[in-house]
Order: C-alpha cells, then sequence, then structure tokens
C-alpha cells in the first residue's frame, strides 16, 4: 500500500538552523532514505518551502477566498512530505521512526494511507 | 545535530517572541532581558532529559516570567505574591495557559521589540546593533567583532543606546491600525539594513556577513506574523534574491564580479524560488511598494539563464515606477543602466550627465560614466571619471573593479598621461 509520510516541525526553529546544521540534518535523512529508494519503494519526496510562501484557497460565502499564508496557525507546520510502497503499518512506523531519530527539527510524522495515487508528469 | 544545538536552535526561534511578551510584562528592556537569560538556563537544564516542551516560546515566558517576578519582589519593589504564583515549570499544560494569553500579543510584541530598536535619535549602525543584540540575541563580543570595534567598545554603544531607549518610552497599549502600519515601515527599513551591512562585507568569512541569513530571518518572522503585507513579501524578496548571488558575488581573488559576469550555476536556486513565489503572491495584492519593485527587478535577472537574456526593458520600466513612487537620483542612475543596456550608451549618458551634481560624491556615478564615456570612445573624459570612482571606491575590490576597465582603456591605446 502507497503512504504519505507527513513531516510536522516547530518551522521557526528549523529555518533557525546554520547552513551547516541543515546539510548534516538532510545527509542523515538521505541515509535513511537509501535503502528504500534502492529497493523501488520510494516515490516522490518533497521539502515545503516555509509557510511564509504558503497560499490558501478557502471556501467563502459566494466566491472562494485567496488567503496569504498557511491553512492554519499552527505552532507545528507540515515541511515536508514522503510517498513511500510499504506492506505494512509497521514498516510505516519503523521508517517514521528511523526520520524522527535524525531529525531533531520534527515533532511528528503522520502516517496517511492514499486510497488513490497518480504518479504525475512533471519535470521540474 | 546534538541536543544542545536543537536547544540552542530553539532559544534563538524563540527568543523575539519571548523578550517580546516579558517586556510586555515587565515594561523594562534590562528585567525583560535578565528574565528571558534565566528561562534559557533552566531550558538547558531541563529539557535535555525531559524533551523540548510543546511550544518553546510559551514555556520560556511562562518561566520568564515568575523569574523576573521573582527578581521584582528580591529588589523589593513587589509584594509578594501569592502561592499559586510560584514558579513551576513541570507541565505544558501551565505553559499553554500562558500561550493562550499571549498568542493574540505576539504580532504586537515582536514588532514593538523591532521597533524600539529603531529609535530616531540613534544613528543607523546604532540601531543595527541593538535590533541583532535584542532581538536576535547576538553576544556583544559576536557584533563587536562585526562592526570590528572592540568588544569593551561595543558593550558602552549598547548601553547608551538602551538607555536611550528607555528615557524615550514606548508605547504598550496595542497599537491602532495607522500606528501599527508606520512602526511595520520602519522596522522593515531596519531589517533591510541589517541585512545590507551583512551582504556588503566583501569577506563572506567576515562576521558581519551572518547578519544577512539573520535579516532573512527576521523578514521571515515579520512576514508570519503578517501574512498579507505585500511590502513585507517584498522585502523578504529582495534580500533572498541579493543572497542567492552569494556564491557568485566574489571570485577567487575576493574581487566583485559584475552580475552580467557571475557564473549563473552558483546562484541558489531555492532562494530564488522562494523569492519568485513571494513576489507574485505580493502582485496579486496590486498595490506596488518599494520592496517589490526592487524584488521585481532583482527577479527579473534571476530569470534570465545568461546576462544576454535578461530583460533590460522590464527592468527599465520598473526603474521609471520606482523614481515615481520614490524619486531618487541613485534610482535614475540604475535606470540609466537599464538604458544602456536596451537603447545604447548615448541616451544613458544624457540621462546620467543630469545627476552630476546630486551625485557628484557617489563611487557608482562615476565608475557608471566613464563605462559609458569609454563605450561612446571619449577616452580621455573616461578616464578623468574611473580616477575619480577609484578615489571615492569604499573597498579594494571595488577600486580593483574599476582598475580593470582602465586597463581596457589603455589596452586600446590610449596615451598614459
Amino acid at each position: 500500500m502507497l503512504y504519505a509520510i507527513l513531516c510536522y516541525a516547530h518551522e521557526e526553529t528549523v529555518f533557525a538552523w546554520s547552513k551547516e546544521e541543515e546539510a548534516a540534518v538532510m545527509e542523515k535523512l538521505q541515509a535513511v532514505q537509501a535503502p528504500l529508494a534502492a529497493s523501488g519503494k520510494l516515490g516522490p519526496v518533497g521539502r515545503l518551502m516555509p509557510t511564509t510562501a504558503a497560499t490558501t484557497v478557502r471556501k467563502g460565502k459566494t466566491e472562494p477566498l485567496v488567503i496569504d499564508g498557511p491553512f492554519a496557525e499552527t505552532k507545528e507546520a507540515l515541511l515536508g512530505f514522503y510517498v513511500v510502497d510499504f506492506e505494512t503499518l509497521d514498516e510505516a512506523v519503523a521508517f517514521s521512526r528511523e526520520l524522527s531519530a535524525v531529525n531533531p527539527g520534527s515533532s511528528s510524522y503522520e502516517i496517511r494511507p492514499f486510497y488513490v495515487f497518480r504518479p504525475g508528469e512533471t519535470r521540474s | 545535530m546534538s541536543d544542545i544545538a536543537w536547544i540552542d536552535a530553539a532559544l534563538t526561534a524563540a527568543r523575539p517572541k519571548a523578550v517580546g511578551a516579558l517586556l510586555r510584562y515587565f515594561r523594562d528592556l534590562d528585567i525583560a532581558e535578565e528574565a528571558f537569560q534565566e528561562a534559557c538556563l533552566r531550558a538547558l537544564r531541563t529539557w535535555p532529559d525531559k524533551g523540548p516542551p510543546r511550544d518553546p516560546a510559551a514555556w520560556l515566558i511562562f518561566v520568564g516570567r515568575n523569574s523576573g517576578v521573582d527578581q521584582i519582589r528580591k529588589r523589593g519593589r513587589l509584594q509578594a505574591l501569592p502561592d499559586e504564583e510560584t514558579i513551576s515549570d513541570r507541565e505544558d499544560a501551565e505553559a499553554d495557559i500562558a500561550e493562550r494569553l499571549d498568542a493574540s500579543n505576539y504580532r504586537d510584541d515582536i514588532l514593538r521589540l523591532l521597533f524600539i530598536c529603531c529609535h530616531p535619535d540613534l544613528p543607523a549602525t546604532q540601531q543595527i546593533a541593538l535590533a541583532l543584540r535584542i532581538v536576535s540575541g547576538l553576544s556583544v563580543s559576536e557584533i563587536a567583532r562585526a562592526f570590528l570595534v572592540s568588544e569593551a567598545a561595543m558593550e558602552q554603544r549598547i548601553t547608551r543606546a538602551k538607555a536611550k531607549v528607555a528615557r524615550a518610552g514606548v508605547a504598550f497599549e496595542t497599537p491602532d491600525v495607522n500606528a501599527r502600519a508606520e512602526r511595520l515601515a520602519t522596522v522593515s527599513t531596519m531589517v533591510y539594513l541589517v541585512f545590507n551591512e551583512g551582504y556588503s562585507q566583501a569577506d563572506p568569512a567576515r562576521e558581519a556577513a551572518a547578519f544577512a541569513d539573520e535579516a532573512i530571518r527576521l523578514g521571515r518572522l515579520l512576514l508570519g506574523l503578517f501574512p498579507g503585507e505585500p511590502e513585507i513579501m517584498g522585502l523578504l524578496a529582495l534580500m533572498l534574491l541579493h543572497a542567492s548571488r552569494r556564491a557568485a558575488r566574489l571570485d577567487t581573488a575576493g574581487q566583485i564580479v559584475l552580475l552580467e559576469e557571475q557564473n549563473r550555476a552558483l546562484w541558489d536556486r531555492s532562494q530564488i524560488d522562494e523569492a519568485l513565489v513571494l513576489i507574485e503572491k505580493a502582485i496579486r495584492h496590486g498595490h506596488a511598494g518599494s520592496y517589490q519593485l526592487q524584488a521585481a527587478i532583482a527577479a527579473l535577472h534571476a530569470r534570465a539563464a545568461t546576462a544576454a537574456e535578461t530583460d533590460w526593458p522590464q527592468i527599465e520600466l520598473l526603474y521609471r515606477m520606482l523614481e515615481h513612487l520614490q524619486p531618487s537620483p541613485v534610482v535614475t542612475l540604475n535606470r540609466a543602466v537599464a538604458m544602456s543596456k536596451s537603447q545604447g550608451p548615448e541616451v544613458a549618458l544624457d540621462l546620467v550627465e543630469t545627476l552630476s551634481d546630486a551625485l557628484d560624491g557617489y563611487f557608482y556615478f562615476h565608475g557608471l560614466r566613464g563605462n559609458l564615456l569609454m563605450q561612446v570612445g571619449r577616452k580621455a573624459e573616461a578616464r578623468i571619471a574611473f580616477d575619480r570612482a577609484i578615489a571615492l571606491a569604499r573597498s579594494p575590490a571595488e577600486a580593483a573593479h574599476i582598475r580593470r576597465q582602465l586597463d581596457c582603456l589603455k589596452q586600446d591605446g590610449l596615451p598614459a598621461t
């Protein structure tokens, strides 16, 4: 089954990292992903820009409203996601634990199985 | 990253919110800063064992407030408080209560904290130093090294600046819409000053170079507080676009590499992409402002895959809009650069000559004028302009850039005088 692994973190802390700290974390995260990628189970991975770059289209009374900023003002923001093909939930939990262990900025990894997935055609 | 490094990042991130809230409680910058320090020490003691709290800022405010109250009580300024007010930092639940009280104030707290650093009587460098000390939490020695002064001198400067700020008195009531907009504009200028203090460093290893990153962080902080302000989007985009060229700006000898000669593969794409998104968001608001226009100009450079593909006519148009919004000879000079690219050196030179009184003491004026004179073949005049530019250069890299053009002139066979 396909799972989305959603990384939530305290955004201000993550963006207070120095370039070196950031690079060190990214390298460790890469290492955790490598075996999955090698076995052909790792789908798209996304690191989201800060929530200041977000725009939200919200249902209005008549027309949808375009609002600057993220969907919800929360202490922890969605900062990244993985799409992975796991046999069992246990595997998804184990992977999320590994990610969590090497990422001091993350507060939660939410595991969300897919109904539908389209691989997409973007090239950039 | 070690525990300590993580905690350090969390404390840095929480600092503006926490010090801002504590300043609102105590209405005294020194007490607020001491209370925050005390809370940080406690965090360093307890977080490694217990793990970080869910909301570090709320935790620090809660603990800091209790510690500050304790301090004041010790100094005999207050009656002892009832028992239920005594310090307890065991539970996130308590911090949650504090958080609910504070969340609605964060925006004005942080704005106030930044705003007090912008006291009009303080020279720009002192505003920068004060903001880096109070808001960003840099140590006095770090700031002193960046400004190339002794630690004692910087300590004295910051103390004096703080005293001035304290005497001035800051409005603690919630500002109305107009006052808030004014504060935001003043604070934006200061954040951009911090950025330029860092970005103008020729040596990227210098302490001050880190100020550019700090300014970007402050810009993100401001935009997070005022997510619908197009000028803050513009400011952040502008800083990101300048910063994106950092690796390409200087050659291995530390000399300035002109924009058109920079290796564009060295530009930081993630910073550019973030900036482009912010500019698109800002434009949707339909209220052009000077940061937005400057960012839009920088974005046109960032979008061009090669220097030759730069959309100079569009850049000239944007400088025209900027001139209209914020008339300044420096903006006109920049428009002349765009004109020289899109319409040739003669028209640009005509425009530049109109600025000779206003910009006679300006390095870039003489540099550009010399370059345009060289292009139209008025070599003797070009030499004089270049000599004047070298005399006005503020860094060896700037002077070297002009000397290279002088060398071109000489190679073209102009007799040395």
